[in-house]
């Protein structure tokens, strides 16, 4: 199949078709809902063999999906936001049962006030769950991706299930060119299924029953091993689909000019592509950054950012989700990473709630922080705003529109 | 990357387009069939709708990056160098020529220069005639989309009438496909310059 222009859903609905999965089963949400649609689509044209049951909300939709994965189908569901809080319960449940799933993440801001736009907020509140979660900055990445999440959640030193995170509308609604791989392709790439056990009605097998709580306690253990394990299979399965399609990329990272870097940005989605130009206009002023692009989120790639951090002078964090109280969370995470090593550290939130930053925003923030640890030595402020720029230009606009609350 | 656009510097030529119309016009899809056209001829391209809910009739906005290199950016266009206004009464609503570059590109759907002020390349294309003609009709409205795409390849160049047409009728097979397609090619041999007249202050 040539290039073609495809949104980020799009992207998702043709790699799901050609991962031969069985079982879909979604309720729609904004900006996730075009996934669905298309994947109906290609089921109603004989295109993919696939059931689709239909549900009447996300908890629903994933108790489906996990069921018919328990039973031992290629299953997959896509949800944003509000879908994905109202699922959480079941998220833990598939995770926890260590069963292969592939679930595309939408990312969009929770509300109140009701916001359709992107942030982080909804999928950084699945860390703790026992998923796989990566984020595409492009729609190639996003189909290339959900094609290797069957691939990793199926491995039998995994047997997670994995997110595909691709970020609302800035991919999920944009069409860019995408080279679909063709299904002999895919086919060569990806195993048939595996999975740790199957239900039917032949096997003798209690799920969810109360279990010794030493027994319990091992399966969390063995869970956060086969985390460690998957970062293997992550690299492993970036290099083969590199060599079939001559897509590679850098596995659980990727490190844009980081070799001769001073300061490294720490990102990752879509806006990773706005902090690069923002990069490349730095290097003209003298100043030289790196782009670690996060691609997986969990496992944290621990290992990779500290070599890359390594012999730097700073490292700026930017979240695009805050744990209100605490810190965005790719900073705690860095912060643990880089403990002792007087490496100057600051987390910059910015971009909630679908505010557009933009390659001079990142730049601002950049060229500050430089310029601070070049006169300081050594600086460490873990929660830093980037407002929206019309409240950094204009401190008074912000009491404001704060008064309603305050 | 045809007129449009910085001479050759070494970097790459990235350029950004914001079509202006009303909901039901088509302008995601011209957005959309010009990254297909983009696509057909090898170079980088993004399509995006404004991000939020639109309406039958109500201005809306759409946008396309087109460039010779991979595009990173992401962040929403301020600063098109073309914009392309699928409806004169536009300009009594809002302001496409809000941020567009000096001696940016203005391709209106229009019989005389609708625009008022700056230093812009104007063309324009009685679009409405031409989709009128060939029966592109939706629930009443003429849908110039595909009209203004021919006008604007040839305005610009910034992809080719062929690429134009072939984009159109592999998203629109059979005779929709042909009549969208005769309507581009009609446009682009019609469209012409139009600097303001000795009463206007534009062009």
């Amino acid at each position: 199949m040539p290039v073609m222009g495809l949104t980020g859903n799009y992207a998702v609905a043709h790699a799901v078709r050609l991962s031969r999965v069985e079982v879909v089963s979604a309720y729609p949400i904004t900006p996730q809902t075009t996934i669905v649609e298309k994947l109906s689509e290609m089921i109603e044209k004989g295109e993919l063999n696939a059931r689709i049951i239909r549900v009447e909300s996300e908890h629903s939709a994933l108790a489906a999906v996990y069921g018919a994965a328990s039973a031992g189908s290629r299953a997959f569901t896509a949800t944003s936001s509000h879908g994905l809080l109202y699922m959480h319960e079941v998220v833990w449940w598939a995770a926890g049962s260590r069963v292969p799933l592939v679930m595309a993440v939408v990312t969009r801001a929770i509300g109140p006030p009701w916001n359709i736009h992107v942030d982080h907020q909804d999928i950084m509140d699945q860390r703790d769950t026992g998923w796989i979660i990566s984020m595409a900055q492009e729609n190639q990445e996003v189909l290339d991706l959900t094609i290797q999440a069957f691939r990793i959640s199926e491995d039998p030193r995994v047997y997670l299930p994995m997110i595909v995170g691709l970020d609302g509308f800035i991919l999920s609604h944009t069409r860019a060119p995408v080279d679909v791989p063709e299904q002999e392709l895919v086919d060569e790439f990806l195993p048939p299924r595996r999975q740790p056990y199957v239900i039917s009605p032949e096997t003798n097998l209690v799920m969810g029953n109360i279990a010794p709580d030493d027994v319990h306690f091992l399966m969390r253990y063995s869970m956060a091993e086969a985390m460690e394990a998957a970062k293997r299979v992550i690299e492993e399965v970036d290099r083969e689909w590199g060599k079939l399609t001559g897509r590679s990329y850098g596995g659980l990272v990727e490190c844009y000019r980081c070799e001769d870097a001073d300061y490294l940005a720490v990102i990752t989605g879509s806006w990773s592509g706005d902090a690069k130009v923002a990069v490349d206009k730095l290097r003209e002023e003298g100043i030289r950054y790196g782009v670690l692009r996060l691609r997986f989120i969990r496992p944290w790639p621990a290992e990779k950012i500290a070599v890359h951090a390594e012999g730097k002078k700073g490292v700026l964090v930017f979240d695009r989700a805050i744990s209100m109280g605490g810190y965005g969370p790719l900073f705690s995470d860095v912060s643990a990473t880089l403990y002792g090593s007087r490496i100057s550290l600051e987390g910059v939130i910015a971009g909630l709630t679908g505010v557009d930053v933009k390659p001079r925003d990142f730049a601002e923030a950049m060229r500050r922080f430089a310029s601070e640890v070049d006169e300081k030595g050594f600086v460490y402020k873990p929660r830093e705003w980037l407002l929206p720029r019309k409240y950094r230009e204009n401190p008074e606009k912000i009491r404001e529109v704060a008064r309603i609350w305050s | 990357m045809g007129r449009v656009g910085p001479a050759e510097s070494g970097r790459a030529l990235l350029i950004e387009i914001r079509f202006h119309g009303r909901g039901g016009q088509g302008a995601v899809t011209a957005a959309n069939l010009l990254v297909d056209a983009a696509i057909l001829e090898g170079k980088y391209a993004q399509a995006f709708p404004h991000f939020g809910a639109e309406r039958r009739g109500a201005p809306v906005v759409a946008f396309a990056r087109i460039s010779d290199r991979p595009i990173q950016i992401h962040s929403q266009i301020e600063e098109p160098d073309i914009v392309v206004v699928l409806d004169p009464r536009l300009f009594d609503l809002v302001d496409p020529l809000e941020g567009l570059k000096p001696g940016g590109y203005v391709v209106a759907n229009a019989r005389e220069n609708p625009v008022s002020r700056g230093d812009y390349n104007v063309w324009c294309v009685d679009a409405t005639s031409i989709a009128l003609s060939l029966g592109l009709v939706v629930s009443g409205w003429p849908v110039v989309n595909t009209t203004m795409l021919g006008a604007l390849s040839r305005a610009t160049g910034i992809v080719g009438l062929e690429s134009v047409v072939k984009a159109i009728k592999s998203n629109f097979p059979g005779r929709l496909g042909e009549a969208n397609a005769a309507a581009a090619e009609r446009a682009y041999r019609e469209a012409r310059p139009c600097p303001a007249g000795p009463g206007g202050s534009g062009g």
